[in-house]
């Protein structure tokens, strides 16, 4: 077990694409005006994250200059890419040399489709803030199909996004790339609906506790049936809650601590709960206000919510360690 | 907890003028203050060439009026006589990073000029843009001016003029303490609304407590103990955090028309925010009145009953003392209520 949880994650792309940004504000807590202070990377830099449990991330940051590439490709390639369980492919989109760009890009296919043929491809066409808003979708349908095209040969799948650091399209991707390496992704959805039956929640939402990444979601039954019934909730709520809560986490580091939980009473009659889950999850229940309750009730109903949460700790405890 | 109120009559006055050289920062003051526009964001602004105003409504109605630096108030036809006595806060912008002493010669000026008018005017002295300066520097910078801006009062003749000065920059949360320190002097209820935070503070475990404009950021009041900037700016944060979480969650306007015949149109919540801090801290926000929100970081005092007790008597006593903070503060807001009806009485007996 403890050989295949250990997942190692290419980082490529050409030098200033973006890539040491990424995984600064994603893993290491920087705020996007932090990364303006990132020199080039020197060939690659590891990092090591444990991810629920018994996961670890190995990412291997490859610094993107000419020399560094060129040593991946030729001396260094069963080292790079031998192993590999996914590949992060950052395109800068406002690169003047494209050509280049994929020109690395098919080097980096050929050698896995060699040393790691089973890897999955993301690729991330990346400080999408530079391009007009309405040129977006276009833009990134075209490269998407172009890069598809390239990687056929290879036999290669690529799932793509658009994403900048001065927004929440960041935590979307990486949230994304992370899941795709649960293998029991499915049990975490089970019992999250099962929890839900219980505490019929208007949302319940899974967070890794470091990087504020969304693990799995689920929304009440009730929800679900009527659908098209609903108002519009942000489809991009997920994901800008996880930026919202890197931010806080940012702002308390000011007081050298972080936080355990976040309970609002909204102004719209939601509850929020945020809480700790297990040792490397988090919770965020979104209620609804039943009926008009009187302030003692309210701090009782609070604590209610706050045991359920205690109480649902050993069974989301026994999914992260693979022992359901 | 009682509120003491000492409204007084003749000092509703709260406008704001701000005045300065051109390209001294006048307007990516307001924008950064008042319309939360990014600080990089205003090398783009275009230069201001006709005086505007902008207005406020928070515990008063601020009006914040900025005046170009090339006009020439003092040529009959403007009516400056008239400007400078009906305005609560002259604020003075003075670009730090570029020569100064021009700057320096027409500041004296016009505080002659307003103090003529006026002699109950408050003149603020923004020296700004001290993000370029090293730490050094800025000190000598101020003391610098403020040594020269003295000398000139003097052989003006001006010799009781206060005038205060402060060091800010739109790139940290400089220029917002100086705005609540300025905004502060223009309430005439501060002294209560300091009194009540005070009194919140010494029944409750509270450390420290703001009330905050939830817009602008600036603080309108807060407890007499000193103020730290991390703290400050932690409190500030918590605000957008939790209406940024809040807004996530609030229907679709469009979609909520659509169905609105089932759906109770509800009257919008009170907002309210509570975090627990690894810490043993907590932080803790409560909507108010008129844009206003108090935030207050409140400390662990259960680390002598977690020694000889066990955790869940700390939870409880925790649990207990938010109780309180959750009543207390109840109370205030209803003395801010009171206060509110009170001083719009006020100024609208003064119209008559
Ligand atoms: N506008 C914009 N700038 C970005 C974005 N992401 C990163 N940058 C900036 O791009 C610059 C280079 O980023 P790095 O992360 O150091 O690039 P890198 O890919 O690690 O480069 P090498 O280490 O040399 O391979 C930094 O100044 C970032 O602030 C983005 O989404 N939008
Ligand atoms: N470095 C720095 N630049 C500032 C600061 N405040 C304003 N500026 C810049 O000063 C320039 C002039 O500002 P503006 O508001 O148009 O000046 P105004 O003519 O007095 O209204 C703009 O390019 C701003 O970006 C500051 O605190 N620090
Ligand atoms: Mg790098």
């Amino acid at each position: 077990m403890s050989n295949s949880s250990r997942k190692k994650l290419l980082l490529m792309g050409r030098s200033g694409s973006g890539k040491s940004s990424m995984r600064s504000i994603i893993f290491s807590n920087y705020s996007a005006f932090d990364t303006r202070r990132l020199g080039a990377t020197i060939d690659v830099e590891h990092s090591h994250l444990r991810f629920l449990g018994n996961m670890t991330l190995n990412l291997w940051d490859c610094g993107g200059q000419d020399v560094f590439m060129d040593n991946y490709f030729s001396n260094q390639k069963d080292h790079i890419f031998k192993m590999v369980q996914v590949l992060i492919h950052v395109f800068d989109v406002e690169s003047k040399s494209i050509n280049k760009d994929i020109e690395i890009f098919v080097k980096a296919l050929t050698n896995l489709q060699k040393y790691s043929p089973g890897a999955k491809i993301f690729v991330l066409l990346h400080k999408m803030d530079l391009v007009q808003i309405d040129k977006r979708e276009e833009l990134f349908n075209i490269m998407m199909e172009k890069l598809q095209n390239i990687s056929n040969p290879y036999q290669f799948k690529v799932v793509g996004f658009p994403t900048s650091i001065w927004d929440e399209s960041l935590y979307k991707a990486w949230s994304q790339i992370v899941c795709s390496l649960i293998p029991n992704m499915n049990l975490f959805n089970s019992n999250l609906i099962k929890f839900n039956q219980i505490l019929d929640a208007e949302e319940i939402i899974l967070f890794e506790k470091t990087t504020f990444l969304v693990i799995s979601s689920t929304t009440s039954i009730e929800n679900e049936l009527n659908k098209d019934l609903q108002p519009e909730l942000d489809p991009k709520r997920f994901e800008k809650i996880s930026s919202i809560i890197k931010t806080y986490k940012q702002s308390i580091s000011k007081l050298r601590t972080n936080f355990s939980n976040l309970i609002i009473r909204g102004s719209n009659g939601s509850h929020f709960y945020i809480d700790i889950l297990t040792d490397n999850m988090f919770i965020m229940l979104i209620l609804k206000d039943k009926d008009n309750h009187i302030s003692s009730t309210v701090q009782h109903e609070e604590l209610l919510i706050l045991e359920n949460i205690k109480a649902a700790r050993k069974w989301f405890e026994k999914i992260e360690n693979g022992n359901v | 907890m009682e509120a003491t109120l000492l409204p007084n009559p003749k000092d509703t006055n709260a406008t704001i003028l701000l005045m300065g050289l051109r390209r001294g920062g006048k307007s990516s003051i307001c924008k950064v203050v008042f319309h939360n526009m990014q600080p990089l964001d205003t090398l783009y602004l275009e230069s201001t060439s006709k005086p505007t105003t902008e207005l406020f409504s928070s515990l008063i109605d601020l009006s914040v009026m900025e005046l170009p630096g090339q006009l020439n108030y003092f040529e009959p036809n403007y009516d400056s006589e008239r400007l400078f006595s009906s305005i609560g806060a002259l604020v003075y912008v003075i670009d730090s990073q570029d020569e100064y002493l021009n700057a320096l010669t027409n500041l004296s000026m016009i505080v002659e000029f307003a103090y003529k008018v006026n002699p109950k005017i408050n003149i603020e002295v923004l020296i700004h843009k001290i993000d370029g300066l090293s730490e050094d520097y800025r000190i000598d910078a101020q003391r610098d001016i403020m040594q020269r801006t003295g000398d000139e009062l003097l052989d003006l003749g001006l010799e009781g003029v206060q005038v205060s000065f402060y060091l800010t920059s739109i790139f940290d949360h400089s220029i917002y303490e100086a705005f609540s320190r300025i905004v502060q002097k223009l309430i005439p209820e501060l002294p209560s609304l300091e009194n009540m935070l005070d009194n919140l503070v010494q029944h409750s475990s509270i450390d420290k407590v703001f009330l905050f404009d939830v817009n602008s950021k600036i603080y309108v009041a807060t407890d007499s103990s000193p103020v730290d900037i991390q703290t400050y700016e932690v409190c500030a944060e918590f605000i957008d955090i939790t209406i940024d979480l809040d807004d996530l969650y609030i229907e679709d306007s469009n979609g909520s028309q659509a169905k609105n015949s089932n759906s109770k149109v509800a009257t919008p919540k009170e907002l309210k925010s509570i975090s627990h801090l690894s810490n043993g801290s907590i932080l803790y926000l409560k909507q108010m009145i008129r844009g206003l929100a108090l935030v207050a970081l409140i400390r662990n005092d259960d680390v002598r009953i977690l020694n000889d007790g066990s955790s869940e008597s700390s939870i409880g006593t925790q649990e207990r003392s938010l109780t309180i903070i959750d009543y207390n503060v109840n109370l205030l807001k209803k003395s801010l209520m009171k206060m509110w009806e009170n001083s719009k009485l006020i100024s609208r007996n003064e119209q008559y």
